[in-house]
């Protein structure tokens, strides 16, 4: 049996495995369908849809940026690099696509999350529909942004996507992918693999803007060889029925790993976010930063693992969470595994209301009292900006500037 | 020094009367009238009476523990500090029902003692208050030294020294009519010491009053103007009078000279 029919015979034991499970997600509730016929082109699109995509910094025209992948519903609306960078053998296209033609890719396909490791990387192997492929060939430096936008527009489809991402050696990439819908149900999952060879270096920053009746799976991992460099930030700024994350990073010597999270929880919305880092090789090291602010009834979880395998590692957690209503919860669950001497592990979380004393502080400086709040709240949100490169901050700082926007209301 | 050398105010009804003002300014700016004050049901101001005019500067002595940063937090109106009693009288209106945020409006500012640590960059709340304010400043950052501080969180990882010097700074961008300096001299260097006394004068010059509290009054050799100074113990101003004879007292006795005397009258 060759591996592609193996990994499908696994996937197809999980969701077997899983079906008697009750109080999951429900995926005959939900369209994976076919790709549409008669695809659009970026010209094409609606309004609606630019600005949407706008919304979570995806800029819908093709001279602004390196390379641009969008994908809506089940169809790949477009896919491509600008000529310079397609010169130099970058690739950016649907993953199955790159199934097909490039064989090499089936090397780097469930690599490293295993694809039963739970029912939605399960389901993603069955039903899969696209998802984007990205290759940086050794040496090239990717400046401005790639970027990815994952959109949903029709009601309750199911958009299970894998994504691909390698950076070779020596080459560099910065990726942005916006995830948005217009529907107000729906199911996102997204596998993304990154493949960060020596020296490389990735920054990758996720956008979420779904609505309050979405449920989201992603499931990221990285493997960071010597010297590499991984920072992963995530920002949801919509309320969601369900969100459930745990990126991975798995760290060779000398490499490293900034994963942050920022969550707007609101509504009834059920978060659970976090990360973990392996330091697997001696040098190594990382953090998991996550912000949350809880709102109304919803209820977030933050979670964090810093694994210190090899000696000299070092790793840092940092859970906070800041509760805006009386029914609001948050919880933090950090947990630090140090399995060799020479690794040194460290932790801080810290969950509660915003503090008396600087609300108070600030409106003897002359402030209301909302304004305060407004600005305890922004500051709060204020984390990991100094990993991210020039051109992304203060595209970022923006999205921060709406997150704390939109805590108001 | 003889106990009948200096004047002893009563411990109630006090009214303190400008003997003069070179200034001819002799506009009553904020008046504490029998203030008690209570954090978590302990008393700690026990009747505490105050008068200060347009542009004069005021000093607070006192030990440890005597009510002297409960005061000022009381007249910024810091809600933890509950008036039990008594009345703040600032520009003729009584504004001990209003949020911090009001008294800054009217004018009053101050630099606190223990600031928190938030996390707001320095120059986005420079900025901030100069906007608000429309404050502007002959000291530059470098004058006032905290230009490296400028990119920071407030107050996160800032040592003594430099939380004074920000603390008066915010103060005086504030352009407050009265503004109130919590121990701006505690726990400082000799350089720190003549910066802030610097930003003080700037205050002075502006015509700001000052409440100025001090353990030992370090500060005041540098300060171009001190009008009065006052004994605060025990939760009540025991002693007024001329800065220089307070300050010899406390440097040769130090305050059990009012602590007796506080016993002789009670």
């Amino acid at each position: 049996m060759n591996r592609m029919e193996e990994l499908r015979r696994r996937a197809e034991r999980t969701i077997r495995r899983d079906e008697k499970c009750n109080g999951k997600i429900d995926f005959s509730k939900y369209d994976f369908g076919q790709p549409e016929k008669g695809e659009l082109s970026l010209s094409e699109l609606s309004e609606e849809v630019r600005r949407k995509a706008e919304q979570v910094g995806v800029e819908l025209k093709k001279e602004i940026n390196s390379g641009t992948y969008l994908q809506i519903d089940h169809s790949v609306v477009y896919a491509d690099v600008i000529n310079y960078l397609k010169k130099k053998g970058v690739i950016v296209m649907s993953t199955s696509e790159a199934l097909k033609k490039l064989d090499w890719v089936k090397e780097y396909y469930w690599r490293i999350i295993p694809v039963d490791m739970d029912r939605y990387t399960a389901i993603t192997e069955l039903e899969l529909r696209h998802g984007y492929f990205i290759y940086v060939p050794p040496g090239v430096k990717i400046e401005r942004p790639i970027q990815a936008c994952l959109f949903t527009r029709r009601r309750n489809v199911a958009q299970p996507v894998h994504n691909i991402i390698i950076v070779d050696e020596n080459a560099s990439l910065n990726l942005l992918t916006g995830c948005v819908t217009m529907a107000n149900e729906g199911l996102h999952i997204g596998v993304s693999e990154f493949y960060v060879k020596k020296n490389a270096k990735v920054n990758f920053i996720m956008i979420h803007n779904w609505s309050q009746r979405y449920h989201v799976r992603p499931r990221t991992a990285a493997i960071v060889e010597q010297n590499g460099v991984f920072v992963s930030y995530y920002v949801n700024l919509y309320p969601v029925q369900s969100l459930q994350m745990f990126p991975k990073a798995y760290l060779r010597s000398r490499a490293r790993a900034y994963i942050t999270s920022v969550v707007l929880g609101k509504d009834s919305s059920n978060v659970d976010i976090g990360g973990g880092i392996e330091l697997l090789e001696e040098g190594s090291r990382g953090e998991v930063v996550s912000r949350s602010i809880v709102k109304d009834y919803a209820n977030v979880i933050m979670r964090g693992l810093i694994v210190g395998k090899a000696p000299n590692t070092r790793g840092h957690l940092e859970c906070r969470g800041l509760l805006l209503s009386p029914n609001a919860k948050g919880s933090a669950i950090p947990q630090l595994k140090a399995l060799t001497e020479g690794t040194e592990l460290t932790h801080e979380a810290a969950i509660g209301r915003i503090s008396e004393e600087e609300l108070y502080y600030l409106m003897a400086r002359g402030f209301t009292e909302e304004e305060a709040t407004s600005l305890i709240v922004r500051g709060f949100l204020d984390v990991g900006l100094e990993m991210i490169p020039q051109q992304l901050r203060s595209y970022l700082k923006s999205i921060l500037d709406l997150v704390a926007k939109l805590s108001k209301g | 020094m003889n106990v009948k050398d200096v004047k002893l105010f009563p411990f109630k009804n006090v009214k303190v009367v400008n003997t003069y003002n070179e200034r001819g300014l002799n506009i009553e700016l904020l008046r504490v009238e029998e203030l008690y004050v209570s954090i978590n049901n302990k008393e700690i101001l026990k009747g505490v009476n105050l008068n200060l005019n347009n542009q004069e500067v005021h000093v607070i002595f006192g030990p440890n523990g005597s009510g002297k940063s409960t005061l000022l937090a009381t007249i910024v109106g810091l809600p933890i500090y509950h008036i039990e009693k008594g009345r703040i009288i600032y520009m003729n209106e009584d504004i001990s029902g209003l949020t911090p945020y009001e008294r800054a409006k009217l004018g009053i500012s101050i630099a606190f003692q223990n600031p928190p640590k938030i996390n707001i960059r320095l120059n986005y709340l420079i900025n901030q208050l100069i906007r608000r304010f429309k404050s502007s400043t002959s000291l530059s950052y470098e004058e006032v030294g905290i230009e490296h501080l400028l990119s920071r969180n407030l107050y996160y990882g800032f040592s003594g020294g430099e939380i004074k010097r920000v603390e008066v700074f915010l103060a005086l961008l504030q352009r407050p009519r009265l503004a109130l300096l919590d121990e701006p001299d505690s726990g400082v260097d000799v350089d720190s010491l003549k910066i802030i006394a610097n930003i003080i004068n700037e205050l002075i010059e502006e015509g700001s009053s000052l409440i100025i509290v001090t353990h030992l009054g370090h500060i005041l050799k540098y300060i171009e103007q001190v009008d009065k100074a006052h004994v605060l113990i025990n939760g009540r101003i025991v002693y007024t009078d001329d800065p220089d004879k307070v300050t010899k007292i406390i440097l040769r006795e130090g305050y059990s000279y009012f602590r007796n005397m506080v016993k002789a009258y009670e």
